[in-house]
């Protein structure tokens, strides 16, 4: 590759960069201004203020912020449980085995992914209301599988089929013993398609907000997307902007950090599961 | 299938026990593949069919949660008013615009910085890779607040930013009328789902065989020629695919909606009047009526991709 050539996709890379990052980069800047700094037109702050971060975390916005952020981190993280549960044995199934279901159950989750979220609030609303889910950690975690579950199973069995599973008789004719050949061999090669799965499906939950802001209605269980998106701001006085941008922020760190850390795993999978399957 | 039936052996015969007869292994696997499989799948038509089912029949109704008492059967009413009214077609049109155009503008995006990805050098592929990853990653929550505030008369910096271009002045309000809320929007969900396209592209311009580059290159094709007679042929599939994806994707939108301008200025979509009608208003009926209409135009977009397009997604996923 000549010099220039070698220039020219370097910058195309660095435009690609700055695309990518810009808003973040403003949504953390505006979280730095003070209140008498928000309108002043510009970029960056004037001077650097962590006065919206002292608000959600400890004055005025807190008692909002801090429920919704322990809502958001217990019901993804067991919603993700639950679905990679389910979609290990299910993707097991897929890949290893032979029975006329596989493709009904990959058209299933297809079309479950595929599915209107709204259309399912309606009916979930007034379900909940009768049997008691609304407003509660279950009531949401049992909408989200709807949104983990399809992807969970298409990633991880399009992992699963990648999986060498002679190594598993291999093994057991080197004198394995079954159990050992499963944990040895065959746990190892399974683990990164189930961890990656595992990201993804918690990218999808934290990221709803269609159930949260329909199906609660208290910091009882309300997630952050929802707390947000219906902050007004303690008072009518009160500019609610500085607070959201840094609540905002708060909430986007666990992604960027598990999109640094895997970013390489997180491509694999998301590219595998869409287009090879 | 390559299964054979099996023969009627008595059902108290353990499969373990069948001393290698295929079929009775194949039996034994077909079991063992629903009992693995089946928690899996009857949770997903648990927390979908179900509920799609319930607001079918509640659709049926005339129901008010305000007023239960008055609940009544009016049969297919609930759709008349909604087909007859002007919001839902209003709704309808809004919709498929803001598909249309930030599918459109994603897809040609989305082309390019898989180009420039494919391309990139390794040294500097990895900040790409983690740099693309992080408009997917971010909550579309969070993305619209950025873009609503960028744009914001008090608290945005694109007016004092962006005065020297025609019409954009201190005092522009971005949201202040329709074509200009779209655009912020469009801008908004472009954004944010483009990576996810460029990632799908970037996959099939992998499955691209290099041999058919070279041969044409050596043939004296031009990038062009290489590009529309080599290059998109084979990723057809991979197009299609996330042409289809990202299309039912945007026809949900909502979430941005919510955020920057909560339906003002005729900028209501269809998820955003099915939102209205049962939690704001309660109107159980006509909000079932709405998600059931809904549901069945994805459903048509789906079958209109898989049928009209000959989507084929075992074919994208290279099984043939």
């Amino acid at each position: 590759m000549s010099t220039k050539e070698k220039t020219l996709w370097i910058i195309g890379g660095v435009l690609i960069a700055l695309y990518c990052l810009a808003p973040i980069a403003w949504i953390i800047s505006l979280s730095f201004k003070a209140p008498s700094d928000l309108s002043n037109a510009q970029f960056l702050p004037t001077t650097a203020s962590s006065e919206n971060y002292a608000t959600i975390f400890t004055g005025s916005g807190s008692d909002l912020f801090l429920p919704a952020l322990r809502n958001s981190f217990g019901i993804c993280l067991i919603a993700t449980f639950i679905s990679c549960v389910l979609s290990m044995f299910a993707a097991y199934a897929i890949a290893r085995l032979d029975f006329p279901g596989k493709k009904f159950i990959l058209g299933t989750a297809l079309a479950v992914a595929i599915f209107p979220v709204i259309s399912i609030v309606t009916p979930l609303f007034n379900l909940w209301r009768t049997i008691g889910l609304y407003d509660t950690w279950p009531g949401l975690i049992i909408p989200y599988l709807s949104l983990t579950l399809p992807l969970s199973i298409w990633t991880m069995s399009a992992f699963f089929r990648e999986i060498p599973w002679e190594m598993e008789q291999a093994a057991q004719v080197d004198g394995a013993t079954t159990w050992q050949a499963f944990r040895k061999v065959i746990v190892p090669l399974a683990a990164p398609g189930v961890f990656t799965t595992a990201i993804i499906a918690f990218f999808i939950a934290w990221n709803d907000f269609v159930y949260g802001i329909s199906l609660t209605s208290t910091s009882a269980s309300r997630p952050v997307p929802a707390a947000l998106g219906l902050f007004s701001g303690a008072s009518q006085f009160e500019d609610p902007t500085g607070a959201i941008a840094a609540a905002a922020v708060v909430v986007t760190i666990p992604v960027v950090v598990l999109v640094l850390l895997f970013q390489r795993r997180i491509v694999a999978g998301l590219t595998n599961g869409a287009v090879k399957g | 299938m390559t299964t054979t039936e099996a023969r009627p052996t008595g059902a108290s015969v353990p499969a373990r026990a069948a001393k290698g007869g295929a079929s009775d292994r194949a039996k034994a696997e077909r079991k063992l593949g629903w009992l693995l499989a089946g928690p899996a799948l009857a949770v997903m038509l648990l927390v979908t069919a179900y509920p799609i089912a319930q607001a079918f029949y509640d659709s049926l109704f005339d129901y008010r949660l305000t007023d239960p008492e008055n609940r009544s059967f009016t049969g297919l009413n609930n759709y008349l008013v909604v087909l007859t009214d002007q919001l839902w077609w209003q709704a309808v049109g809004v919709t498929a615009l803001i598909t249309v155009i930030t599918v459109a503008v994603e897809l040609v995006l989305g082309f390019a910085l898989a180009m420039v990805m494919n391309k990139a050098l390794r040294s500097i592929r990895p900040v790409l890779r983690a740099a693309i990853l992080i408009p997917y990653a971010v909550i579309t929550v969070v993305s619209a607040f950025a873009w609503q505030f960028a744009f914001d008369i008090n608290t945005g910096f694109v007016n004092s930013w962006f005065s020297w271009l025609p019409g954009v002045d201190p005092t522009t309000d971005w949201f202040g009328s329709f074509g200009s809320s779209l655009l912020v929007i469009c801008l908004a969900e472009i954004w944010k789902t483009t990576p996810f396209i460029s990632l799908l592209l970037l996959a099939g311009l992998a499955q691209v065989p290099e041999v058919l580059q070279e041969a044409a290159k050596v043939d004296g094709a031009t990038w062009w020629q290489r590009m529309r007679r080599v290059t998109l042929p084979n990723m057809k599939a991979a197009i299609m695919v996330a042409l289809l994806f990202r299309t039912l994707d945007a026809f949900r939108v909502f979430d941005s909606i919510f955020v920057m301008t909560a339906g003002a200025n005729g900028t209501e979509t269809v998820s955003f009047l099915a939102y209205r009608q049962t939690i704001s208003r309660l109107e159980i009926g006509l909000g079932s009526a709405v998600s059931v209409l809904l549901f069945l135009t994805v459903v048509l977009i789906a079958f209109v991709f898989i049928k009209g397009f000959k989507v084929d997604l075992a074919q994208a996923r290279g099984e043939k």
